[in-house]
């Protein structure tokens, strides 16, 4: 055979017109391409964005223009409305800055969202890959501890937990991992379940591919989309069980702030303090409404039922 | 039937003792002895006093043992109580299982005196809300399908889904600086006025009731409206409905007989899970509107490391969670022969 001519071939083949784009577009692309369609995704990825920015950049260029400190106490500025000079959103009981308190506040929150939310899926994935391929013991005892543990609601196992160990940010992140796997895990294990049995793996494994090979390259592409929109929903909710669980007292100890601690004190001052109520939990319930928006829409544009 | 029904209950016993189990490791691995806490007293430091009740309470045996006696007890056998090593006192504890749930070390009363106390509380709240919120979701899920992609099914999404991220207990905070502060209609707190001396009024048990049945149900009315709506529309592409219309049903029928009941079964199986969330959520609400229920119990244990207290209460609320289950599951079997048939 003519290299050469094979080269052409290729060549050609390459710069042929597409006849339908829809064929040949990845998911992922078709995917981007929906979402940038989506308005209400797009904002609630804007809005989710510039929150982290804000609270992960702004704090030290806040500090500087307006000369705030996070946990500078002074009583003569107690309860100073928003809007006062060099309080844009006011003053606590102490009066400490609230701007820059609920920046650092949502520092906390964040990560702590993001760094449990991640760990949540890591061990949900493992054990829901093991559990659904495996089968057998494995996943009799997984199955076990799953429906245990999910038949104690995980407000109260925190509890208990908190009761054990008052939690730091880093343990607490911990904590919330290890009783928030079962969801995805059960997710996870019932996705497999059914890809494993499906033509292509058995293709795959007929044709003599490991079963490292079979999980990783043939199953776990698969279950990706679920995994980001189940990733995306459960930190909407690790934003709300934490600040709930901080709101409480037994999250999060002052005076490192979280949006949820800041209310707890701030519900002694129903009438002096009602601009330090509203904002935290305006903070709270926007965060969590951007992820469940980003987790629909993510849904929505990975489905790929949906050309049909 | 009942053979579903009694293979449903089989099922639940290994989760229970998981719960007691998991429950009781997390104890055994906490910092501190139950004993230091409660003989904490400087002045008198009674060793003597505290070593005997440690072999009283059995703490000195293996893990395992203490698990069996907090389980079933330990009056059933003979413990040491001079330390000679001979065993030669009956043992007090009557264990979990026969409804010793240890005594409170703040309240210095059986736990399970003090959980009969504060459950009934609780569960005023959580019934109304579990009423209240598989009702209003309902039929507002009907009401979005009925209409579906109308202004109404917008705003039964919405609320829906910003019902779903609002924490609750900011909105209780809300509601109560705004009817009870600002408008000063309904108490801010508590379960009856002051001037109420026990007497049955139902205007003053319900206005203390709205703005926590409130902020308890909203959670549910998000999730089961959403729920509802989606199996409807789901329900209504079946074949069987274009069966029903095709032979001329009025729209009427094909709603309530074909579609609802459909549509129902699978919101019927989420009163289990529903009750859960909802305990879960009595406890902020509690702590909110200060009522006096097993949650504001709960978590000031928890302040003041009263571990059996604890410990009891998240297992007591766990069976009660595993008892809701297993009755949504069987009243799921009951409406749909199919499931108990597999």
């Amino acid at each position: 055979m003519n290299p050469k001519l094979s080269g052409q071939a290729i060549a050609t083949l390459n710069t042929e017109p597409i006849v339908d784009p829809n064929v040949s577009r990845s998911l992922w692309m078709d995917a981007l391409r929906h979402i940038l369609r989506d308005r209400l995704t797009m904002l609630a990825i804007i809005l989710l964005t510039l929150l982290t920015l804000i609270c992960v950049l702004g704090p030290p260029y806040v500090e500087r223009q307006l000369g705030v400190d996070v946990n500078r106490i002074r009583v003569v500025d107690r309860f100073k409305q928003p809007g006062t000079e060099g309080h844009l959103l006011g003053t606590d009981e102490y009066g400490r800055d609230q701007l820059i308190r609920l920046m650092y506040g949502g520092r906390i929150s964040l990560a702590i969202a993001f760094t449990a939310s991640f760990m949540i899926i890591a061990i949900g994935v493992v054990l829901g890959l093991v559990a659904g391929y495996y089968g057998g013991f494995t996943d009799d005892v997984i199955m076990w501890l799953i429906n245990t543990l999910s038949s104690m609601p995980p407000l109260f196992i925190l509890l208990l937990v908190s009761a054990l160990w008052s939690p730091e940010p880093a343990t607490l992140v911990i904590i919330l991992a290890l009783i928030g796997w079962f969801g995805t895990c059960r997710l996870v294990r019932g996705e497999v379940l059914s890809i494993k049995e499906s033509d292509y793996v058995l293709a795959a494994r007929a044709l003599g591919a490991s079963d490292t090979r079979l999980l990783f390259v043939h199953i776990l592409p698969n279950i990706f989309s679920i995994i980001i929109v189940t990733g995306t929903i459960i930190a909407g909710n690790l934003i709300l069980l934490e600040s709930g669980l901080s709101y409480l007292g037994l999250g999060v100890q002052p005076p490192t702030p979280t949006w949820g601690n800041m209310l707890t004190d701030a519900q002694y001052f129903l009438v002096t303090g009602v601009h330090l109520i509203v904002y935290p939990g305006v903070l709270i319930m926007v965060t969590v409404l951007s992820f469940y928006l980003v987790g629909d829409g993510l849904r929505d544009a990975l489905d790929p039922r949906r050309k049909l | 039937m009942s053979q579903y029904i009694i293979r449903r209950i089989l099922q639940g016993i290994p989760t229970f003792f998981g719960i007691t189990l998991i429950a009781f490791i997390l104890m055994s691995v906490a910092p501190g002895d139950p004993i230091s806490v409660i003989t904490f007293n400087p002045s008198s430091g009674d060793t003597q006093s505290a070593e005997r009740m440690r072999r009283q309470l059995g703490l000195n045996e293996p893990p395992l043992m203490q698990y069996v006696y907090w389980l079933i007890g330990n009056d059933w056998t003979q413990y040491d109580s001079n330390g000679d090593g001979i065993k030669d006192s009956p043992g007090i504890r009557r264990g979990f299982l026969r409804g010793d749930l240890g005594t409170s070390i703040k309240h210095r009363r059986p736990v399970a005196d003090l959980l009969k106390q504060r459950i009934p509380a609780t569960l005023q709240l959580t019934f109304t809300a579990l009423i209240l919120g598989y009702g209003m979701g309902i039929l507002l899920g009907i009401l979005a399908a009925v209409s579906h992609r109308s202004w109404i099914d917008q705003f039964v999404r919405i609320i829906s889904v910003v019902g779903n991220a609002v924490p609750e207990f900011w909105l209780g905070l809300l509601l109560i600086i705004f009817f009870s502060i600002r408008l000063d209609v309904l108490p801010m707190s508590g379960m009856r006025s002051i001037s109420n001396r026990g007497e049955f009024d139902l205007w003053d048990t319900a206005s203390h009731m709205i703005l926590p049945v409130t902020v308890l149900s909203l959670n549910t009315i998000a999730f089961v409206s959403r729920f509802t709506r989606a199996e409807l529309l789901e329900v209504l592409e079946q074949d069987f409905i274009r069966t029903a219309r095709a032979k001329g049903l009025k729209d009427q029928v094909v709603w309530w007989k074909h579609a609802l009941r459909n549509a129902l079964l699978p919101v019927a199986t989420f009163l289990g899970p529903g009750i859960g969330t909802l305990l879960a959520g009595a406890v902020i609400v509690e702590r909110v509107f200060a009522w006096p229920g097993l949650g504001s119990l709960i978590v000031d244990g928890v302040f003041q490391r009263d571990y059996p207290l604890v410990m009891g209460s998240v297992v007591i609320v766990s069976v009660m969670f595993i008892l809701g289950v297993l009755l949504s599951d069987i009243l799921y079997a009951v409406l749909d022969p199919r499931i108990r048939l597999k």
